[in-house]
């Protein structure tokens, strides 16, 4: 099961990091994502980008996490060459782990 | 029942249409305020371009052509008050441009200046100051002073507030924080005192769900494919009350959705620590926010907490590093990424071998699932876009790259195409450093014209 079947999310830059909102499509689907996407598990799954020390944040009354990767974007929106400088695609990319 | 105001959103960033606010004012004439946001992190920088060209540039040129679409529409009888940062570097200039427009049309209106936010003289004069560190790398101040060219306080509501108060109808600033042009529209009506934390914190949601445009009404969101009539996608109008009650929508008979999917969506953007968002005027607890959907594009948000803000500004510079150029070419048949992907290479060997070198450089070959390079699995479309980029102090090393694509029109691989757009241009790339700046450095100015 992908994490798309279970929340939506939304993406954006915050300097060199960007963060990922997680809104989960009901109250059960909110408690398993507290218990299995963890910030850790975030950081494993973006190893590869660098993401540097995932934080999580959690907001139950919106059944939502709020992820932090603080050094993701390869030196920021301004900065950065790769396509997405902003972060823009990052809740897609979230979205597409299997859970 | 508390009195309420209507406020609407018809710019989300500079680039946004240049129609939407004319049309906003007519799919929602009730509108008691229209604000519009020109000003990202390195806008300033375009801006700062500008206006070393001509002293008197430096705003967002685009706002004149808004006002003249707004003009008639004055004239026939609208009373919207229009509140807006498209001063950028040159609030007076740009106040100045519009006064113009309205002196010539014969529309007797009054235009707030506000002033105070560039702190470039600050920073510059104290290249020590730990608080002009990067807060991100902690790098002191003192290693770009000479390449800054922007600082900008983002300073709150306050000034907004004022210059209604002297009976402005339309506000100029530069960088005021972007919840703050509503947060002023509030204080201004409501005459809530400045640590009524919970109002302010209930107005500055509205205006965090504002700032973005249509960002609130269905764009960018994950279920973006199932909205309605998505090309004439309504801006967004909040209804806030005296006692703080909030509720978002847009004009009826637009198109996209606001619905607690779209609120909810926009509340996480950009946030860092939900429990600690920081503005100018407040610091707000998101975790108390309730999100109510109502029906027909009406989406109540209540519960907001706010605290006293910090007693520093956020700052935003800019500053001079290097220039940068992106090429692309398409790439279509079998193996189509492995000749991308050799493509990109061949362009990097074939500068090395005149004697240029990039510090930074990078390969994409888009349609590969190069968004995220090394966390999604490689797939091979059949048909890519080879994205090849650098970046260098040099502006002539970055000219020499872009002189470099075009060969493998005849050199590269069967199916290689796409390259109508010419040679990529050299522009210059601009460093963002985020500090901050002590409150009682900064001194903001409101003048009504």
């Amino acid at each position: 099961m992908k994490l798309y079947e279970m929340a939506n999310a939304r993406s954006g830059d915050k300097g060199r990091g960007a963060n990922i909102g997680v809104l989960a499509h009901s109250d059960k689907d909110y408690h398993f994502l507290v218990e299995h996407l963890t910030a850790a598990r975030v950081q494993a799954y973006f190893a590869a980008m660098h993401p540097g020390d995932v934080v999580r944040y959690e907001l139950p009354n919106l059944n939502a996490l709020n992820f932090v990767l603080p050094t993701i974007l390869d030196g920021g929106g301004s900065r950065s060459l790769r396509v997405d400088a902003q972060g823009k695609a990052l809740g897609q990319v979230l979205l597409d782990m299997e859970m | 029942m508390a009195r309420s105001i209507r406020i609407g959103n018809a710019q989300g960033f500079w680039g946004d249409s240049v129609d939407a606010p004319a049309r906003l004012l007519q799919q929602q004439p009730d509108l008691d305020y229209l604000t519009l946001d020109y000003l990202a992190e390195v806008s300033l920088s375009i801006l700062a371009r500008q206006q070393s060209r001509d002293a008197h540039l430096g705003y967002a040129r685009d706002f004149l052509a808004v006002v003249a679409q707004v003009i008639p529409l004055w004239k026939s009888g609208h009373q919207t008050r229009i509140v807006c940062n498209a001063g950028g570097l040159n609030p007076l200039a740009c106040a100045e441009a519009c006064a113009a427009l309205l002196r010539e049309a014969g529309v007797d209106k009054r235009i707030g200046v506000v002033t105070g936010d560039d702190v470039l003289a600050q920073l510059k004069g104290d290249g020590s100051c730990p608080n002009f560190s990067n807060w991100e790398t902690g790098a002191p101040v003192s290693t770009v002073l000479d390449s800054m060219v922007t600082a900008n306080a983002y300073i709150g509501a306050a000034p907004v507030a004022e210059a209604l108060g002297q009976g402005a109808d339309l506000v100029v600033t530069g960088r005021v924080a972007d919840p703050s042009l509503a947060v002023g529209i509030a204080q201004h009506e409501f005459g809530w005192a400045s640590n009524d934390y919970h109002r302010l914190a209930a107005a500055t949601i509205g205006g965090h769900l504002l700032e973005c445009g249509t960002q609130m009404c269905g764009g960018i969101s994950t279920g973006w494919l199932d909205l309605a009539d998505p090309a004439q996608m309504g801006f967004p109008v909040i209804e806030l009350g005296e006692d703080g009650g909030l509720v978002v929508t847009k004009p009826a008979n637009t198109g996209g959705a606001v619905t607690e999917w779209t609120v909810k969506e926009q509340l996480l953007y950009e946030i860092g620590d939900p429990k600690n968002y920081l503005s100018p005027d407040c610091r707000v607890d998101f975790t108390t926010l309730t999100v109510e959907d109502q029906g027909n594009d009406r989406v109540a948000v209540s519960g907001a907490t706010g605290s006293a803000p910090t007693d520093t500004y956020k700052v935003s510079a800019t500053h001079r590093d290097g220039y940068w150029a992106h090429g692309t070419l398409t790439i279509f048949g079998r193996d189509a990424v492995a000749k991308a992907q050799r493509c990109g290479e061949i362009i990097f060997e074939r500068l090395r071998q005149a004697g240029y070198d990039y510090p930074r450089k990078n390969i994409e070959c888009l349609g590969s699932n190069a968004i995220a390079p090394g966390v999604l699995p490689p797939r091979d479309s059949g048909e890519i876009v080879l994205r090849v980029s650098v970046a260098h102090e040099d502006k002539e090393a970055v000219e020499r790259f872009a002189k470099e694509i075009a060969p493998l029109v005849t050199s590269g691989p069967q199916g290689t195409t796409g390259y109508a757009g010419g040679r990529p241009r050299a522009t210059p790339v601009f460093g963002y450093w985020p500090c901050l700046i002590k409150r009682d450095r900064v001194t903001v100015k409101v003048n009504v014209l």
